[in-house]
């Protein structure tokens, strides 16, 4: 019973990851950068909900919609003011701008929110008004879900199948597959590669923001340098299950969060990110375009 | 002198290019310790002198493998902190042995650069298997280990020679690894190494920058360097003209994670206080930073950068909290100047003297 509910955690934790790991995945696939800043949009997004739910005494599911619209123009402004003029550059130039980017929202948020930790209050409480957990019990009580997991579970869910049907049936979804195909020839079929480009941003930022929110509701706390581990973390995910696949990204958070949680509960909790990390290096190896990846030879 | 001169614009352009890198880095060092004895740099700058030679080295080092090799490595900070703690693990046991302190520094640099080749030789093997984004992520995943692995560490000294433990569970201290009530702590878990005896000194770094120079340009300027070049530009060209592509790539990789424990060893003794956290992914992207404003491939580009940005915060302090702001806009600019299609071309038409200023794309 106590391994159920570690893993409970571990598949909560994991959907948060595979719901960053979803938006990093899509922004790699079609810009093919490794973009640094997507932790910090996390970030970001957890403040705006603070700041709609405290001073402008908003609902939480309202605040989760402001969070959201506010990371989407920031994405869309990001990608437009910092990377849009290096589309033809080397990826390492790409990097560092990424890392600017990302050093510049800490910074940011530094000024304005201050360095000090700030409390969050999770969008379902843990208690009700009665004192009783906010959660489902199971097997007579003995493990029980939170409601809070059980909604990151499901949106991690809802958000993979709908962008699974978004790049497989919609005419802009099948516009970001080409682009991330061949952006040349893209053009040619009459396709905005640039527009689609901030499209995707957009939408990898939408996807931060519910991250974020979910991510400080488990976390109960927020500073400027939040986003920074997770970001790594979910990067990591979405390599795990093969960089580009959405299917890959789902599954490569979910397992990381369950390795992660196990790994704190039986072996080391100082040594939980470093069995993760290592984990990753043995599936790397074993299979180098990661679980659900793509294998694409390479030709002379 | 007529036949000096003769004889320097014999040379190749090259070996002028690194003549004139070494001389850049002594008159630069003559400048700092003239500047220091006179007693015109403030405090704050004297004691950015070692830490600047420390991750110059790193710039050099890393360069190595990203501009040479070829290869983005987001773990290079890994190769430092085994550096850093084996080095103050040596310099701290032979206190008794060694009195002399130039002569302990040496020896640590050198057990720092050995313990990183060591540790690079492990990395490198399953690392340089893999390419691009997916080797980066692999070594960004060495270097958390490689942090979480001291972050567990306790390292310990008394007559009886070194005592270690690994506090996995978060249970031990440093009371529980069987010293003597004398003995000496030299490296507390997370709290890092505590009471190290600062030996580092600025000749130290320049010595040492003089020594990595030295083995980078010469290595680069040899047969192996342009093998490793070979294979940075086309991997399956060089193999195919018989360029043994593992024996290449360790031999960068691997030199460079020795220089960066040199580096390491040097930075280490330097502060009497240092935790293992201090070597995060954080301090991999600066000099990754460094080496890519520097210039790929481009080792006094990448000193000159190293210099520059580590001081560039402290430069900045007039805008208080709003430095490390100016510090991302200043990066963000100088990466859009630098490689943005538009800008160049505005450039060549304003500049209409620098040719092919538009097409050095």
């Amino acid at each position: 019973m106590e391994f159920l509910s570690y893993l409970i955690s571990g598949i909560s934790l994991g959907s948060v990851y595979a719901i960053i790991a979803l938006g990093y995945t899509m922004v790699y696939g079609i810009a093919k950068m490794l973009n640094f800043a997507h932790g910090d949009v996390i970030m970001v997004g957890g403040y705006i909900s603070i700041c709609a739910t405290s001073y402008l005494e908003l609902p939480g599911w309202l605040s989760v919609l402001l969070a959201m619209a506010v990371c989407t123009v920031l994405g869309v402004v990001i990608e437009g003011l910092a990377y849009k003029p290096l589309r033809q550059a080397t990826s390492l130039a790409v990097l560092i701008t990424a890392i600017g980017v990302s050093y510049f929202l800490q910074n940011a948020a530094l000024l304005i929110w201050g360095a000090s930790p700030k409390g969050f209050t999770p969008i379902i409480p843990a208690t009700n008004a009665q004192g009783e957990p906010n959660a489902l019990p199971l097997f007579g009580g003995q493990v029980s879900i939170s409601y809070i997991s059980l909604l990151t579970m499901g949106a991690c869910i809802i958000i993979m199948l709908a962008l699974t049907f978004f790049t497989g049936q919609t005419k802009l979804g099948k516009a970001m597959r080409a682009c991330s195909e061949d952006k040349g020839a893209a053009q040619l079929m009459g396709i905005n590669v640039n527009r689609t480009i901030s499209v995707t941003f957009a939408i990898g930022s939408a996807l931060a923001a519910v991250a974020g929110v979910l991510l400080c509701s488990f976390t109960t706390s927020l500073m400027p340098t939040t986003g920074s581990m997770p970001g790594i973390k979910a990067f990591t995910a979405a390599v795990f299950g093969g960089i580009g696949s959405i299917p890959g990204a789902f599954l490569g958070g979910v397992l990381l969060g369950i390795i992660e949680s196990l790994a704190k509960a039986y072996i080391s909790t100082q040594l939980a990110n470093a069995i993760l990390f290592a984990v990753l290096i043995i599936v790397l190896l074993v299979k180098p375009s990661g679980l659900l990846g793509k294998y694409v030879p390479e030709k002379v | 002198m007529n036949k000096l001169t003769k004889k320097i614009k014999g040379l190749k352009k090259t070996t002028k290019v690194d003549f004139a890198t070494y001389l850049g880095v002594i008159l630069a060092f003559v400048l700092f310790s003239v500047l220091r004895d006179a007693g015109v740099l403030n405090r704050s700058i004297t004691g950015m002198l070692v830490p600047i030679c420390a991750y110059i080295v790193m710039a050099v080092s890393l360069n190595l493998t990203v501009g040479i090799l070829g290869e983005l490595s987001l773990g290079h900070a890994g190769f430092m902190s085994v550096g850093a703690f084996s080095g103050v693990i040596a310099s701290q046991s032979l206190q008794a042995a060694i009195p002399s302190a130039p002569a302990r520094l040496a020896i640590a640099i050198l057990v720092g650069a050995v313990f990183a080749a060591i540790a690079g030789t492990i990395v490198g093997i399953p690392v340089l298997r893999l390419q691009g984004d997916y080797l980066a992520i692999v070594t960004l995943a060495f270097g958390e280990i490689i942090k979480e692995l001291i972050n567990c560490l306790l390292v310990g000294y008394d007559s009886n020679g070194l005592h270690m433990a690994f506090n996995l569970d978060g249970s031990l201290t440093i009371n529980d690894i069987g010293m003597e009530p004398g003995g000496m702590a030299i490296i507390k878990g997370a709290q890092g190494a505590t009471g190290t005896e600062t030996i580092a000194s600025f000749t130290a770094g320049f010595i040492l920058i003089m020594i990595t120079l030295v083995i980078v340009l010469n290595l680069v300027r040899s047969r192996a360097g342009r093998a490793i070049m070979a294979l940075r530009d086309n991997r399956i060209a060089a193999e195919s003209v018989g360029i043994n592509v593992t024996k290449y790539k360790m031999m960068a990789f691997v030199t460079s994670a020795a220089l960066a424990g040199a580096a390491g060893a040097l930075y280490g003794l330097n502060y009497s206080n240092l935790a293992a956290s201090k070597f995060s992914f954080d301090t991999s992207i600066l000099v990754l930073v460094y080496v890519v404003l520097g210039g790929l491939g481009n080792m006094w580009g990448s000193i000159i950068a190293a210099a520059v940005l580590y001081f560039l915060p402290e430069a900045l302090r007039q805008f208080a909290d709003f430095r490390m702001l100016v510090y991302a806009i200043v990066l963000i600019l100088v990466m859009l100047a630098t490689n943005s299609e538009q800008l160049k071309t505005l450039a060549g038409r304003v500049l209409p003297k620098r040719k092919g200023a538009a097409h050095n794309g």
